[in-house]
């Protein structure tokens, strides 16, 4: 088995605020815009060195994402920056039409997606995003499991035209995934190389998936361990290659199961090789407060919950 | 400046492609769209710096945004007329295969559209952001804007009105088509929009009233007027007085011409009462 180390506990978000600063020196077309929550999502930075590419639009999410879609007439590749339930529910129609039908090349960028906000509670904890999003024709989803990879994605979402949504979060999550990748959207990683059970795991549920791959090894259990960090458009050939070897999959989400990206592989699955999969992610609910950690215990969203998913569906096989 | 003959005479065959494009598939809106006809010709004939052609950054020419995309039928035929595409293609008009949709939008890439409307309220945005990136660009051109009244009611137009003025974006003129008419009656019955050059001024915009939107003097004596207010500090609206189906004395004062297209009949009497001046397409 390959090891991968926690670099140190970096929360995703922090990835997206450095990517940002990173931009704003390397491209001047770059606009940042925010709705009062520059903190949250770590752009301070890009604030105070680009007063003038930084948008602080108030509690106004609608009007932010219709500004963005106007910047983009001139040439700006505006990155807009507030929670994940704020940058898609609040404003569905206005991504849908101002950004999506119309084409612009808008970067949504959602931080403080799933119930890994924590203690603010359903309100504030969107686990419908992914679906949402990927609805749209033309929106590309990426959603991203650690800093490196926050980070890698962001600088490279800017030379991606057309409207992408990057989804990531609140917490300090282990960061594990080298520091100099080269962030391809809609190309799959392979994180373990294994026989009896895939595992495919997309944004925090990464960790858990190397951490359960781990538990299923000491129990001579091979797990073939895929990060999909773009939802749409997906890496179908790496799904499909790895079910031919396995026979069985397990997909792993932040997210609802309805609309997620455990339905997007179904459907892959579905078209091309039928294959017994089970589905860690929320089941048709709201979250409620509580810490990350208890709330991914209690939404079977953690390691734990990937072995007893992976070894129910090695008993379908 | 143009003859004002000319562009009367203009506005009167823009009148005859609005009732010939919902005649001919028996939708759209031409209610609206006749109440603007002057606006719209002012616009590109007379206030807009244009550069030939169209490329979707206009960079270095003035920029325009219809929000409320339902009075497309006017918006295509003056695009047609002003020559970013063939005014044959008016035939195609909600058409299968069109690029002349029901509501305008760039998917189709009909030159002179810039972003899709037509789910309203969502053009000042998309003005402030273009407005923006002029700024950016050191680009020191114009951002026009026309919204429905009625279009008011929704509330994104209140974000984009309070960020306008609190971050001082000078170089947008938002035109209010103020008809008083929405699809389900008059505004005042649907639901008030109460005083609009009281809402517009205490949001920190300068408001200017054009009373007779249906004179092409007055409109473009008017939106003169606003241009000049540019440049100050502050964003300009422009409260422009129409009456929905102007032209056509059996679709005027009334809120019924909304989303109706005319019948044979009524498309005779109504292309009777303007007479062709620039030729059919």
């Amino acid at each position: 088995m390959k090891t991968y180390k926690d670099t140190g506990k970096k929360d995703t978000r922090s990835g997206f605020g450095d990517g940002l600063t990173e931009l704003g020196q390397k491209n001047p077309n770059v606009v940042a815009l925010c709705a009062d929550l520059t903190g949250s999502l770590k752009m301070d930075d890009f604030k105070a060195n680009h007063p003038d590419r930084f948008f602080q639009v108030g509690i106004a999410e609608a009007n932010m994402i219709g500004m963005a879609a106007g910047m983009t007439i001139g040439g700006k590749i505006p990155f807009t920056g507030t929670f994940a339930n704020f940058s898609t529910g609040r404003v569905y129609d206005q991504i849908r039409q101002s950004v999506a039908y119309s084409g612009k090349n808008v970067k949504i960028c959602a931080s403080h997606a799933g119930v890994t906000l924590g203690e603010d509670g359903a309100t504030h904890q969107i686990l419908e995003d992914i679906g949402l999003m990927k609805m749209l024709p033309g929106m590309t989803v990426i959603n991203t499991c650690d800093y490196n990879q926050t980070k890698a994605a962001t600088l490279a979402i800017a030379e991606h035209q057309g409207p992408v949504y990057l989804r990531f979060g609140r917490p300090k999550v282990a960061n594990f995934t080298l520091a100099d990748q080269k962030f391809e959207i809609g190309k799959a990683v392979h994180l373990q190389d294994g026989t009896d059970v895939t595992i495919v795991a997309t944004g925090h549920l990464v960790w858990e998936a190397l951490l359960a791959a781990e538990t299923l090894h000491a129990q001579n259990i091979s797990a073939d361990v895929i990060n999909i960090h773009t939802i749409k458009p997906l890496d179908r050939n790496a799904i499909l290659a790895s079910v031919k070897k396995t026979g069985c999959i397990v997909t792993a989400e932040e997210h609802n199961y309805l609309g997620g990206l455990g339905e997007s592989v179904a459907r892959v699955l579905a078209e091309n090789d039928p294959t017994p999969q089970e589905f860690v992610a929320t089941q048709d609910t709201f979250g409620e407060s509580g810490t990350p950690e208890q709330l991914m215990e209690k939404y079977g969203l953690n390691a734990d919950a990937i072995v007893k998913a992976a070894k129910k569906v090695l008993n379908r096989k | 400046m143009t003859d004002i003959k000319q562009l009367e005479d203009l506005v009167i065959q823009v009148r005859r492609d609005i009732l010939r494009q919902v005649h001919k598939v028996n939708s759209g809106h031409p209610g609206g769209s006749l109440g603007c006809a002057e606006f719209f010709v002012a616009l590109y004939q007379e206030l807009m710096e244009r550069k030939e052609g169209f490329d979707m950054d206009g960079k270095d020419e003035d920029i325009f945004f219809l929000s409320n995309g339902h009075i497309s039928p006017v918006f295509y035929s003056v695009l047609a007329r002003s020559g970013y595409f063939p005014v044959d293609e008016l035939n195609t008009f909600r058409l299968l295969n069109s690029r002349l949709q029901g509501h305008p939008t760039t998917h189709e890439g009909l030159p002179g559209v810039r972003i899709a409307s037509g789910s309203l309220g969502q053009g000042i945005s998309a003005a402030i952001g273009a407005a923006a990136a002029k700024k950016l660009n050191n680009d020191p051109h114009l951002i026009y804007t026309l919204c429905g009244d009625g279009e008011l009611q929704e509330g994104q137009n209140w974000e984009a009105i309070m960020y306008a003025a609190g971050n001082k974006v000078d170089s947008l003129i938002v035109t209010i088509d103020l008809n008083g008419q929405q699809i389900d009656g008059s505004t005042d019955n649907v639901l008030p929009l109460g005083n609009l050059k009281g809402k517009f001024e205490a949001f920190g915009w300068d408001v200017l009233t054009i009373s007779e939107g249906n004179n092409m003097q007055a409109v473009i004596d008017g939106m003169k007027a606003a241009k000049a207010k540019t440049g100050k500090g502050k964003p300009v609206c422009v409260l422009l007085k129409t009456v929905m189906g102007n032209g056509v004395d059996f679709m005027m004062h009334t809120h019924a011409w909304h989303g109706k297209a005319p019948n044979d009949e009524q498309l005779a009497l109504a292309l009777a009462q303007n007479p062709e001046t620039l030729g059919d397409y």
